[in-house]
């Protein structure tokens, strides 16, 4: 289509947008909001106003006030010391996920990456395999063994994104190994163990790094349906699934707090960390070029 | 196939200096890469393997720094074979002090997270025993060599231009003493005037070192600045081999006339005149 009209300079559609999500605002606020959240989980005892387990049914369904900035819940707890507290729940059992994901996928992937041959084979089917069972499904199986509480479903939650680290790592490491900066090492003599372990890990961390921010927020968020369902962090103690779960009831009575409030915190964690993380692995596909 | 046993047997073998490759095979799947490829390479010989782009000249030369390994044929150097996987740590650094490689694309062959001086420290401390003040002459003296100073020692690739970076991989791979120096296309991915300076490097450093160097090159012009000898592959398969100047001014081979006469223009800027 030619036009008549004056020359625009032309741009890639996707650009601009990259941008925002690379260096610009939102990145920043993303970053921030996460800072927040790590700050909030740390002094949770400190800021949160109330005991986040108190019950005091003579106070139930309080709205917002200045005694209960976020009102109360159906038991009377304050729901704002229970968000502040939940921030901790919240974020521990995404950090055991993504913490045990990323060095077994990545220990998988570099070493199938690396063999090659039937290593490869091997750990590529077992990982199929993995991703053939529904993460939230081997959670449930989990719980019923081994008992609801937070460990069943980080464990299950480990194992199912490993396969995700895994490939990724795969992907990443059979193309670095094949640069020749990486041959250049191996035709000095270093053992395989030492070029990947000292070069070709370091160059592809923060690709891992990136993803593993994005699945940190997926984690969050199975984590929280997994309680909201009653399989993982149980009442009374203060976890976000398990609020809106609780909260629930309390919404047809015309208190939306209880139940929005946790939800929203749970989005608010899970945009910022998946900005991030897109804005972490645009940043290296820039650098790359 | 029983006649070649009975004369490989080490004792038997007369131990022939240099690098020697005899019947050297590559197959992936159905494409054959490299099709019984034989050739010497005499002490501080130069030869050029030329040949268009999918002939197997890289296939072959990574065979023999082993970055592949052969489906057949053998590489020996001064009669050490180097063919088969290497056992252990010692034969690998062995072999490494063999034949070293200089890559095409110097902006794609050095660690980005490493600067040049540690780069070169790196293979000092695999390969030789010398102290931390011991290395570092040693990396002063191996950058005075290929025309860097200290403001290129501590930068990282990223901060240097191509022909610094080529400069860099050429002391990397001479860091470790080689017989043999395998040149992959390496001053194909330069501009015209910085491979002379280059090939310039490469010519002065074979003089004072006796290396043995192996170009492998599409570039003719190239070949009669740097190799006595030159060796045609075509489809994995030697097609002309003989002294450069020979093979360049009256080809044999129906093939090395077309390579020949592909070439648009015969006149290229020559370092040094």
């Amino acid at each position: 289509m030619t036009t008549t009209t004056s020359p625009a300079p032309y741009r890639r559609p996707g650009l601009r947008r990259l941008r925002v999500l690379g260096q610009g605002p939102m990145f920043t606020v993303s970053v921030a909001v996460l800072v927040a959240l790590v700050l909030v989980a740390l002094l949770a005892p400190v800021l949160a106003p109330y005991d986040p387990e108190a019950l005091d049914l003579a106070s139930s369904l309080v709205g917002t006030g200045a005694d209960h900035l976020l009102g109360t819940d159906q038991s009377g707890r304050d729901v704002l010391s229970r968000l502040l507290h939940g921030a901790r729940t919240g974020l521990l059992g995404p950090l055991l996920v993504v913490t045990v994901s990323t060095l077994l996928g990545t220990l998988i992937g570099v070493v199938a990456a690396w063999r090659g041959g039937w290593a490869d084979t091997v750990l590529s089917r077992s990982m199929d395999m993995v991703f053939a069972i529904p993460g939230l499904l081997l959670a449930i199986l989990l719980v019923t063994v081994v008992g609801s509480g937070m460990t069943a479903p980080v464990i299950a939650m480990a194992v199912a994104y490993t396969p995700y680290v895994g490939r990724l790592v795969r992907g990443i490491a059979r193309q670095e190994k094949a640069r020749p900066y990486i041959e250049a090492y191996r035709v000095q003599g270093w053992s395989g163990w030492t070029v990947s372990v000292r070069h070709l890990l370091p160059n592809i961390a923060p690709t891992v790094l990136a993803q593993s921010a994005m699945n940190f927020g997926y984690a969050l968020m199975d984590l929280a349906a997994l309680s909201y369902l009653g399989f993982g962090v149980q009442p009374p103690t203060a976890d976000w699934g398990a609020m809106i779960n609780e909260g629930q009831s309390a919404v047809q009575q015309g208190a939306m707090l209880p139940a929005l409030a946790p939800s929203a915190c749970i989005v608010l964690a899970v945009v910022a960390f998946g900005i991030v993380g897109e804005g972490l692995a645009d940043r290296i596909a820039k650098r790359e070029r | 196939m029983t006649v070649s046993a009975k004369e490989r047997t080490p004792v038997a073998d007369p131990v022939v200096p240099g690098l020697v490759v005899e019947g050297l095979r590559k197959r992936y799947g159905d494409h054959t890469a490299v099709d019984g490829v034989s050739f010497s390479l005499a002490p501080g010989a130069s030869l050029a393997i030329v040949g268009e782009s999918g002939c197997g000249k890289t296939t072959t030369v990574r065979m023999l720094v082993g970055l592949e390994r052969p489906d057949g044929g053998t590489v020996r150097l001064d009669g050490r074979d180097r063919s088969a996987r290497p056992r252990g740590r010692a034969e690998r650094l062995a072999r490494a002090r063999e034949i070293q490689m200089v890559f095409q694309d110097p902006y794609l062959s050095l660690d980005p997270r490493v600067s040049v001086s540690g780069c070169l420290d790196e293979v000092l401390r695999l390969h030789t025993g010398l102290g931390p003040a011991g290395r570092r002459a040693r990396v002063a003296e191996l950058l005075d060599q290929v025309g860097l100073g200290a403001r290129e020692a501590s930068a990282l690739p990223r901060g240097l231009s191509g022909g610094q970076r080529q400069r860099v991989a050429i002391a990397r791979a001479l860091a470790v003493e080689p017989r043999v120096l395998v040149l992959d296309e390496a001053v194909a991915a330069l501009d015209v005037s910085i491979q002379a300076q280059i090939l310039e490097l490469l010519g002065a450093i074979r003089r004072e070192s006796g290396i043995g160097y192996l170009f492998v090159t599409h570039d003719l012009a190239v070949v009669r600045h740097i190799a006595d000898e030159v060796l045609v592959l075509k489809s994995g398969q030697v097609v002309e081999t003989g002294p450069a100047s020979r093979v360049l001014d009256t080809p044999e081979h129906p093939y090395t006339r077309l390579l020949l006469n592909s070439v648009p223009h015969r006149s290229h800027p020559r370092p040094g005149r």
